[in-house]
């Protein structure tokens, strides 16, 4: 646990005022609050960090205390305790809540913090706030989110079973009312952001609610047409291939893509783009018909 | 369909130590939905962490009633282009990895 320079985070002088304190709180929280940076790590770090120390210099006693034992506050319960001795103790009403509006980032200060000040640092407010809003990442697979399913989350040591709708994008949010950190004085609980990282774990690429695959035809097939099977998000289906079909041609199986989210019942479409593989290793005898043919072909062409 | 859980304006302003005209100014300006029942005004539970934000603006970092309308205002493109950025990663995620 290191020493923690409250005056440098403000970018203040150990003689500011308590007017100089505020407003340099107030112009860097402007700055970080990560309700103006949404979904960045840096500044929520960076704000939590100008909280705790305007939350140590704006008061008074807190300010006192860091001021005398900062540098050296592993003798700061000493210090607690030599006080209490000479009765000179100052009752505190504190018992952990935070002073700041906006509830959100309540309780989450340094170990520094906690070892010097403790609950008792944070003064006292009988004014309720909603809980901490917890971001958490799962990660799934795409095979998972094709379906409908239930997970049990361990949440702040309880267990939550949620369902989640097939259909989920990579990098979606979804939001649980209520199952963040518990409100503060009776307050209401924070929010559960859950983002989802999907891994794609099939040949298929997904675009949104629609599939795209590649499917090799052979030379023949492609010529003279003919059935063949494609492999599907939910099995084969049996495919008619036109005469004459060139590489590059795109064949749309409408229904045959991704679940729609929260769509019940509707999915997106399947984009299967043919490739012609040509034979290799050539017989004479193949070698000599395909002469034929080209021949007559070019005194057809001629 | 769940009954939204609603929350008296009143208290709200009570707890944040805000006026009520200034959640009026907000509803006026669209950023807030106030709900009208027996001559007492709420807003809904799901609404209250937005609102808490930009009293949090205004009473904290004494940012003026425009200023949190340009930053809701702003707060809402960021969201619409956030997802329009997740849909583009995830098109191009599936061109690079052919």
């Amino acid at each position: 646990m290191e020493f923690i320079d409250y005056y440098g985070i403000l970018g203040l002088a150990k003689t500011a005022t308590q007017e100089e304190i505020k407003k340099a709180y107030r112009k860097l929280a402007r700055k970080y609050h990560p309700d103006l940076n949404p979904n960045n790590k840096e500044a929520e770090k960076k704000f939590k960090e100008i909280n705790e120390a305007h939350e140590v210099l704006s008061h008074p006693e807190n300010r006192k205390k860091y001021d005398q034992y900062g540098k050296d506050w592993k003798h700061a319960d000493a210090y607690e305790e030599a006080r209490k001795q000479q009765g000179q103790s100052q009752s505190r009403t504190g018992s952990g809540q935070r002073t700041q509006t906006g509830g959100e980032y309540a309780g989450d200060f340094s170990d520094f913090f906690e070892s010097m000040f403790g609950g008792a640092g944070r003064q006292s407010s009988q004014t309720r706030f909603r809980g901490q809003d917890i971001q958490a990442e799962l990660h799934l697979k795409l095979t998972d989110v094709s379906k409908t399913q239930q997970q049990t989350l361990t949440v702040n040591g309880k267990n939550i079973r949620l369902t989640f709708p097939a259909g989920i994008e990579n990098g979606q949010i979804i939001k649980i009312a209520g199952h963040g950190a518990p409100g503060v004085n009776g307050g209401p609980n924070g929010d559960l952001y859950i983002t989802f990282s999907i891994e794609n774990n099939t040949s298929f690429k997904r675009d949104g609610n629609n599939l795209h695959s590649s499917v090799e035809l052979d030379l023949y097939t492609a010529l003279l047409g003919g059935d063949i099977f494609v492999n599907t998000f939910d099995g084969k289906v049996k495919l008619k291939v036109a005469p004459e079909t060139q590489p590059g041609t795109i064949v749309k199986l409408k229904g045959k893509g991704f679940p729609v989210y929260k769509k019940d019942g509707e999915f997106g479409d399947l984009y299967i783009t043919y490739t012609v593989k040509l034979p290799t290793g050539l017989s004479e005898e193949e070698k000599e018909l395909l002469s034929t043919l080209k021949n007559k072909r070019t005194h057809e062409n001629a | 369909m769940k009954t939204p859980s609603l929350i008296q304006i009143e208290q709200v302003c009570i707890h944040c130590k805000v006026d009520v005209s200034f959640i009026h100014s907000l509803h006026e300006l669209g950023h807030i939905e106030v709900i009208m029942e027996n001559d007492n005004h709420f807003i809904t539970e799901e609404q209250l962490k937005a609102l808490e934000s930009m009293i949090y603006f205004h009473t904290e970092l004494h940012i003026n009633l425009e200023g949190v309308d340009a930053i809701a205002h702003l707060l809402k493109k960021i969201e619409t282009l956030q997802d329009e950025l997740t849909v583009t990663k995830n098109r191009l995620n599936a061109y690079l990895n052919e």
